[in-house]
């Protein structure tokens, strides 16, 4: 019998071009992705040594970054304005479909991708961002490049790449009540720090990640990056065939089932060996929140900020201490205590519906404290159709939230939401990094439930003891 | 890109791990649609207060490190977006070597691609850089030929660097022309797959 293999070495065989020894393998790239910030030199780049867009038709842009999320024609900052008309004008020139600001599927590029149809199992996909580890939940091998790596790709529709490393992140167990897939991830991250990851392809097993929808998938994809991994990924199952299914740019009726056929084949085989793998229990996780500058400083909710004093050396008390400092925490203050100024539910991370109805289950019939600023930025312009068709926007306005339109917005603040200089943010993206939501901005990670809690109550607070607690649980509005 | 075989420059030391490329190229600077001009933009918010005015808690503001080449840092350096930016921010504010003891993938390649010699050190071996450089003023010469670290006493370490990567670094290959070398295996692999 042959040898078990994994999705990835399957993948990974299924593009290679050419092989020579000592050398990286070339592989094909099924799907190549842009956005204006990491696109323009690489298209600057094709003009000076007169190159051309090899393949076009598997090429595909948005604007997302820079869009303003409301008043959406009106960008003061010029730099941006022209970074957005440079893609315009790239990609008409080079013949690459874009969905610009006006287009009805614009939005974040890593949730249109999905929403589209074009991310299917089995493909090589990138993109000049780092979150294209995203569109592994369908069991694509999809990771973040450099702009060199985009003009290499927009050329010659391969890429060098060096075999990966495989890491088996295996979650058995089920997630509590109010514990979600962002909670499981930043967990994972928080247990085994911010670079177990690097030099691996993760694959996500277990019973856990195979009762996840595909949108909770993708959340956990998302960050993989975040535990150093450029790639992370799910074995496509019936759960991934029946989101595919009626998609706009995924074969239809008997070429639907062959290539469905193909993708069950994708999955890794019983057996198969990774370079490493650990395991996780679902059961034991709960409601996660970051209180540092990376995605690993992160306590479950009912814990307190560390002390630098518990650790044993130099290095890492100094690092705690930046971070409490950089956040203004206490040692040991406890998670519940530390209040909020700003609410951010958005991101590549968690702004599909699924996320936005959760937020609204917790937000309906309550107002937003006083003390909050809270913000709603669905990913895509379907989305948010999506979600106000189903009323979602009336019960987030209601209660105080703004709703806007689709980008990246807050979750790195390169358009006109940004958080001032030391206040602080509940945010559901995927990076608390220094200055990430603004110079001086705090922000802590959590859950669109947790955000939608701390919105209420301004300060964090178990979401599983919320509707019980809240004093204005039994408030209808 | 120029090719990079033997660089002596002074060490300016950073003992902070996962320094991430949000401090080293705020997003602020990455709607240019040029890839020059980066280095003065250089871990903005730990080189300026808010007023702009140069912060005298961030040694890389000292008169000494003017002249520094080589950047010495802890664990994971370059973690986070892909932005190559930081690279490019990197390169234009003079540097030409990074020492750390690992570095996030992202930023490796992007480095390479740039003709910055990304070097990995074990975590004791950068420790004692680090130590030294912290201490005096220290010159260091990387040779990538030989793959050595060297000071002008007694040190010298020994670092990996795959073989490929170091090529590129030594010949300053333009890269999408060594693949287009394939052009005709890239034509063939689309007709059997039927893309």
């Amino acid at each position: 019998m042959a040898q078990p293999k994994t999705i990835i070495d399957k993948i990974w065989e299924n593009h290679i071009v050419h092989q020579e020894k000592g050398k990286p393998d070339l592989l094909y790239i099924d799907l190549h992705l842009i956005h204006e910030v990491t696109s323009p030199q690489a298209f600057e780049g094709l003009r000076m040594k007169d190159r051309k867009v090899r393949r076009p038709d598997l090429t595909f842009a948005t604007m997302d970054h820079n869009v303003p999320t409301r008043n959406r024609h009106v960008i003061k900052d010029q730099v941006s304005k022209k970074q957005m008309h440079t893609l315009k004008e790239n990609c008409e020139e080079f013949g690459v479909p874009l969905a610009d600001i006006d287009h009805p599927d614009q939005g974040i590029v890593h949730v249109i991708g999905p929403e589209l149809g074009l991310t299917h199992p089995g493909k090589t996909i990138v993109c000049g961002d780092s979150h294209t580890s995203t569109h592994g939940a369908f069991g694509a091998l999809a990771f973040g490049i450099g702009t060199s790596e985009v003009e290499h790709v927009l050329s010659t529709q391969t890429l060098g790449q060096a075999p990966p490393k495989t890491l088996q992140v295996k979650v058995e167990g089920k997630l509590g009540t109010g514990v979600t897939a962002k909670d499981l991830i930043l967990a994972v991250i928080a247990k085994y720090g911010v670079r177990f990851g690097t030099g691996y392809v993760i694959e996500y097993t277990g019973e856990t990640i195979r009762e996840m929808s595909m949108e909770q998938r993708m959340t956990v994809c998302n960050m993989s990056i975040e535990a150093g991994a450029r790639a992370g990924l799910i074995s496509p199952d019936e759960t991934t065939i029946d989101y595919l299914r009626g998609k706009r740019h995924v074969p239809e009726g008997e070429a639907f089932e062959e290539a469905a056929d193909h993708w069950r084949s994708l999955a890794t085989d019983p057996g198969a060996a990774y370079d490493a793998t650990v395991t996780i229990d679902a059961s034991k996780v709960e409601p996660q929140v970051t209180w540092g500058t990376n995605p690993s400083m992160c306590v479950p909710v009912g814990g307190s900020v560390p002390n630098p004093d518990d650790k044993e050396k130099d290095y890492e008390k100094d690092e705690i201490q930046r971070a409490l400092q950089y956040m203004g925490l206490e040692a040991d203050q406890p998670m519940t205590s530390v209040t909020i100024d700003h609410v951010f539910i958005g991101s590549c991370t968690n702004s599909r519906l699924s996320d936005l109805r959760k937020a609204a289950e917790i937000v309906r019939g309550k107002k937003v404290h006083e003390q909050v600023t809270a913000l709603v930025v669905p990913g895509s312009k379907t989305v948010k159709e999506a979600a106000e068709k189903e009323g979602l926007d009336v019960i987030f306005t209601t209660a105080g939230f703004e709703w806007r339109d689709a980008g990246c917005s807050m979750c790195l603040a390169m358009n006109d939401d940004i958080i001032p200089s030391g206040e602080r943010c509940a945010s559901t993206s995927n990076r608390n990094f220094e200055g990430r939501q603004g110079n001086g901005a705090r922000t802590h990670l959590v859950s669109p439930e947790m955000a939608a809690a701390a919105a209420v109550e301004g300060h964090f607070v178990d979401v599983r003891a919320f509707s019980k607690n809240s004093q204005f649980a039994d408030k209808e509005v | 890109m120029e090719p990079i075989r033997v660089h002596t420059g002074l060490v300016y030391p950073m003992n902070r791990a996962n320094v991430d490329t949000d401090q080293i190229i705020p997003k602020q600077f990455l709607k240019r649609i040029e890839r020059q001009g980066f280095g003065q933009f250089l871990f903005y918010h730990w080189r300026f207060d808010d007023d702009g005015n140069r912060r005298s808690d961030f040694s890389l503001n000292e008169e000494k490190y003017n002249n520094a080449t080589i950047l010495v840092a802890g664990e994971n350096f370059g973690c986070g977006s892909s932005r190559e930016h930081a690279p490019w921010a990197i390169q234009d504010y003079g540097f030409k070597v990074v020492i750390a003891p690992s570095f996030a993938d992202i930023f490796y390649n992007n480095s390479v691609k740039n003709g910055i010699l990304p070097v990995k050190l074990g975590s004791e071996e950068t420790q004692e850089i680090l130590r030294k450089a912290e201490q005096e003023s220290l010159k260091l010469t990387v040779d990538l030929e030989n793959q050595l670290v060297c000071d002008e006493e007694n040190l010298e370490f020994r670092f990996d660097i795959a073989e490929y990567h170091k090529e590129m670094l030594l010949n300053g290959w333009d890269e999408i022309a060594v693949t287009l070398t394939h052009a005709d295996k890239i034509t063939a692999f689309e007709k059997n797959h039927a893309y």
